[in-house]
């Protein structure tokens, strides 16, 4: 019984994160996440929890353990490339006034 | 980095506003200040959908049956968001569950008042959800980040219910003397609990300053509650209702409404579990948990004997 307790979370749906597309062209956006058997469940399952109020027209789900993420504590290192490369940025080039539209 | 060095990374985060994200570095006393708030929070979510489940089949017309069903729905969902956000400060669903039916965990004491009259779902769309929209509000800037997102979606939909049960008051007070008496009733029972959803006056409310420091909260309990008094007078006045307090009265120089004395006994003995409908709420919820443990198990096997029917398929 309190062994049971104990691991009762071995019995838990597995977690998945929800991504959602809110409407025909634009990107599936993370929702959130929730429990459930299988696929098949966890997208019925986003469709009552995060499509309510026609929220959604297409639904990702993924396993949450599948995901793999970069280390916040790495942030500065990671990023650090880019933070120097202004000229990447159309804003970094002086044009005449009399180029109007470029 | 050293402790010292994260703890001040981590403030220096905090002092600038910027949200704090699971994978974060975060001090304990954080996190676990985070998974209580958060978890009493999914809990009274789940709760809450009792006594408002109690009148969905006494609803009085199909209008009012399709809008309590949905708010209902709402709850379910709000609660949802919220222990997923939970989880991801490293507490299973399972033991927040293990935690509410074991009496461990609280949640809103609200919710422990019984529902009595079809009034009641007004004066809860009105006062309860008004009141927790007061407090969700600024959880929406709240410092964690799945949090605050969570927050977000729960205030969006939250409006609609504060609306809904103002309209059925609203519904009650221009109606036959008996509806306005039922409407005045009800306004009566749960305008004491709903000052009390604020929670302990600040004074005697210890986690409040460091609650703030953290950006966890950004308003304290009395803060709150005074907005709440404030805009609920007025409203109260729309709806040719009185108020259930003879000390209500404007203060000029605060600019605010003073009010009369919150009984705090009466707050405190309801959270120790001794309010009217304690036992009956966490007795209807551990029943769902234990007959649901079939659906539960059931949907596990089919998943699993489908991954492994599918995998042989794979092997032939």
């Amino acid at each position: 019984m309190t062994n049971d307790k104990l691991n009762n979370s071995k019995n838990e749906w597995p977690l998945w994160e929800v991504f959602i597309r809110s409407k025909a062209g634009l990107d599936h956006k993370h929702a959130g996440s929730l429990h459930a058997a299988d696929a098949q469940m966890a997208i019925e399952n986003a469709r009552d929890v995060y499509t309510r109020r026609m929220e959604g027209v297409s639904i990702w789900v993924v396993e949450s353990k599948h995901i793999q993420a970069s280390d916040p504590g790495e942030a500065d290192s990671m990023y650090d490339p880019a933070s120097d490369k202004i000229y990447r940025h159309p804003t970094f080039y002086n044009l005449p006034d009399e180029v109007k539209y470029m | 980095m050293s402790v010292h060095s994260f703890q001040e990374h981590f403030d220096s985060l905090i002092d600038r506003d910027v949200t704090i994200e699971p994978k974060d570095w975060m001090p304990d006393d954080y996190r676990k200040t985070l998974i209580r708030q958060i978890s009493q929070h999914a809990h009274s979510e789940i709760i809450g959908m009792l006594p408002e489940g109690n009148w969905i089949t006494r609803a009085p017309s199909l209008r009012r049956k399709a809008v309590l069903l949905a708010k209902v729905q709402d709850e379910a969902g709000h609660g949802l968001y919220l222990y997923s956000a939970a989880e991801t400060l490293g507490i299973s669903r399972d033991e927040m569950y293990n935690q509410l039916h074991t009496g461990k965990a609280k949640y809103s004491s609200i919710f422990n008042y019984p529902t009595l009259t079809w009034a009641d779902m007004g004066a809860i769309g009105w006062l309860v959800d008004g009141a927790a929209i007061m407090n969700q509000v600024p959880l929406c800037r709240t410092s964690y980040g799945p949090y605050a997102r969570a927050m977000v979606r729960v205030c969006k939909e939250e409006s609609f219910h504060q609306r809904q049960g103002f309209e059925i008051m609203l519904t009650l007070s221009k109606g036959t003397e008996i509806q306005r008496k039922l409407a005045q009733d009800a306004f009566n029972r749960w305008w004491w609990p709903s000052l009390m959803m604020f929670g302990p006056p600040d004074a005697e409310s210890p986690n409040t300053e460091q609650s703030v420091r953290w950006r966890i909260k950004r308003f304290t309990n009395d803060e709150l509650r005074q907005k709440f008094v404030d805009v609920t007078v007025e409203q109260a006045r729309v709806l040719g209702l009185e108020m259930p307090d003879k000390d209500i009265k404007w203060n000029e120089e605060r600019g605010h409404y003073d009010f009369g004395k919150i009984n705090w006994s009466e707050f405190y003995n309801v959270v120790k579990g001794n309010g009217p409908c304690n036992k009956q709420r966490i007795e209807a919820r551990r029943k769902a948990w234990d007959e649901g443990k079939w659906v539960r198990d059931a949907a596990m096997a089919h998943a699993e004997k489908r991954k492994a029917r599918q995998s042989e398929v794979k092997a032939a």
